[in-house]
């Protein structure tokens, strides 16, 4: 049996850019949630999932000391950094886009869920503010 | 022995502030490393206003914080923040040294790695100067080259130190290299070494981008990095065998883990198994990282192979000019509102006999960032629109925006307008980056440090 879950309860994310190509790179939790990555996050599955977003190719590298994988996207960012009229002209957004990504989980992955932000202390600060 | 080296900077426009931890705590080197493609570009348009501009400016900042540690023989700086134009980099480095009364400095100018004088000389060598991006022929190059810089490595700042310099000042040198220099220089490797020099490669890696190895932009639980508002610098302790500790100054806030370590390893990378530096080809994926106690992580048995026998270099051409709109729509139906009116202003524009090359259209609090990725919009309670748009001339690029103001009384309801991008709407030139391949040899042999002493 499987159950679809979506990658950012598996994994952190970093992403940035060289010229008009994006680097994305994702970072599993364990060793069982990298096995789970490699097998399903696979370059054909990230080029669909960006779309038109990415017009050029996708190439995946695997990184096992790490248990990451890295996308190289390719004619990926409106033309590169200075050329760019995109808000995010340097991909900083991408991993985050990526890790929206849904994938098929044994039922054992089901209810992962990476912890969501306790942001009390942000709060704290900002109630403390000067303000009308 | 151990050499401690920090990462006091990680992009034009860093926070000098975070330095003196790095001082206090104690370095060896200071590596501030400024540049990136973009600030290249940044750099080129300063330099086009003004022959004495080119580096990053932000640099007396850092030299005022540093040099008297400089000069009390704590420690050495080596930054890339000359940017493409070096010199002047190191004419302020000279009068902000004395403008703090110093004295007894030897500053080190790294040269060389400005191309534009020779391209044609490199053609004529044999080099293509085809794009290693797109594969498109140089004689298609759009235009003229407005800068040309090719990635120098950690030779000449090896050089720099072995002749004494206390202050090592470069262009267009790759971001590690300023690390692996001070590695380097320090322990005596050899160039042929190649796991050492993938090890200070890498060490430098995850250095140059100042608090990213130290809980910044960070995707693990970010809400619980200690003190965020107050981030450190990293420290690495290099042995003489290229491994090291990743480490950040005592009594300090962020965060340096096996984690927030393989953020950043892979940062910017495309095969890890192979990263193209100058001075060696780098296995990333041979490191084997370790927590060693708290906020300190091991780094060893990477593994190098011989360098390629090029180096990357930056070309940049002029391509166009570009505006930006921004106006908000609130609940009901905003993201309706946002479109409708994006529509407007592209109608009005066509109308107006104004050529526009290209628009991009953004729904801020619809989908502004995740394109396809992105669920559709439902209901969301307030949407701004953020139009971008790029012309030929700079005075078709400034008037666009104009058209959109009428809309706020002759639009979909409820609209708040604003113009965007430099706060008076001025339009941004827009720079096409060209990479490019050219033999390490042809550049090396321009390659040359000079000193100066501040007396």
């Amino acid at each position: 049996m499987t159950a679809r879950l979506q990658l950012r309860e598996l994994c952190g994310y970093r992403s940035g850019d060289k010229g008009d190509i994006a680097d994305v790179a994702i970072f599993a939790d364990d060793e069982e949630a990298y096995d789970l990555i490699v097998r399903e996050v696979t370059a054909e599955r990230v080029k669909q999932h960006f779309g038109a977003m990415v017009r050029g190719s996708v190439e995946r590298y695997e990184a096992r000391n790490v248990l990451a994988l890295n996308f190289v996207l390719r004619d990926a960012l409106g033309g590169g950094g200075p050329r760019s009229l995109r808000s995010d002209s340097l991909g900083k957004t991408l991993g985050g886009a990526l890790v929206r990504l849904e994938i098929d989980v044994p039922d054992a992955f089901a209810d992962r869920r990476r912890p969501r932000p306790d942001v009390t202390w942000a709060d704290q600060i900002l109630d403390a503010l000067p303000k009308r | 022995m151990t050499v401690r080296i920090g990462g006091g900077q990680g992009f034009y426009g860093d926070t000098p502030a975070a330095v003196d931890g790095l001082l206090d705590d104690g370095v060896d080197y200071l590596c501030l490393e400024a540049l990136a493609e973009l600030t290249l570009a940044i750099l080129q348009k300063d330099r086009q206003r003004d022959e004495t501009l080119g580096y990053t400016r932000d640099l007396p900042l850092y030299l005022a914080k540093a040099l008297p540690a400089v000069a009390a023989g704590r420690t050495k700086l080596i930054t890339n923040a000359g940017g493409i134009n070096p010199t002047a980099a190191a004419r302020a480095a000279v009068e902000t040294a004395k403008q703090l009364g110093l004295s007894g400095l030897r500053i080190a100018t790294v040269l060389g790695d400005d191309l534009k004088p020779r391209l044609a000389e490199l053609r004529d060598a044999g080099m293509t100067l085809a794009n290693s991006e797109s594969g498109a022929e140089f004689d298609d190059f759009p235009g003229e080259p407005l800068f040309a810089s090719a990635y120098l490595g950690a030779r000449p700042i090896v050089d720099a130190l072995d002749g004494g310099a206390d202050v090592v000042i470069t262009g267009r040198v790759a971001d590690a290299a300023l690390f692996l220099g001070a590695a380097a220089h320090a322990h005596g490797w050899h160039w042929d070494d190649w796991d050492r020099l993938a090890a200070g490669t890498l060490i430098g890696h995850l250095l140059e981008c100042s608090g990213q190895v130290a809980g910044g932009n960070y995707t693990g639980e970010w809400w619980t990095i200690p003190h965020p508002w107050d981030l450190p610098y990293p420290i690495a302790e290099v042995e003489p065998d290229g491994s090291a500790v990743i480490t950040k100054p005592k009594d300090s806030g962020g965060r340096v883990d096996f984690d927030t370590v393989r953020h950043q390893l892979l940062y910017e990378v495309h095969d890890p198994a192979a990263y193209l530096a100058p001075d060696v080809v780098a296995d990333f994926t041979s490191a084997a990282f370790t927590d060693v106690g708290t906020d300190r992580v091991r780094v060893e048995g990477v593994q190098g192979a011989p360098a390629t026998p090029t180096y990357k270099a930056l070309l940049a051409y002029h391509a166009g000019w570009s505006g930006e709109a921004r106006a908000a729509f609130s609940w009901p139906d905003a993201y309706e509102k946002a479109k409708a009116t994006a529509a407007l202003l592209a109608k009005r524009v066509e109308m107006a006999g104004l050529a526009v090359d290209e628009w991009c259209f953004e729904y801020w609090g619809a989908n502004a960032l995740g394109g396809p990725t992105a669920p559709p919009p439902h209901e969301p309670p307030e949407v701004a629109i953020r139009a971008a748009w790029r012309c030929a001339d700079e005075r078709t690029a400034a008037v666009v925006g104009r058209q959109l103001i009428p809309l706020t009384l002759s639009a979909p309801p409820a609209g708040f307008t604003g113009m965007g991008r430099q706060g008076g709407g001025r339009p941004t030139e827009l720079l096409g980056i060209w990479p490019t391949l050219v033999d390490r040899k042809l550049v090396d042999e321009k390659v040359r440090v000079t000193f100066e002493e501040v007396t």
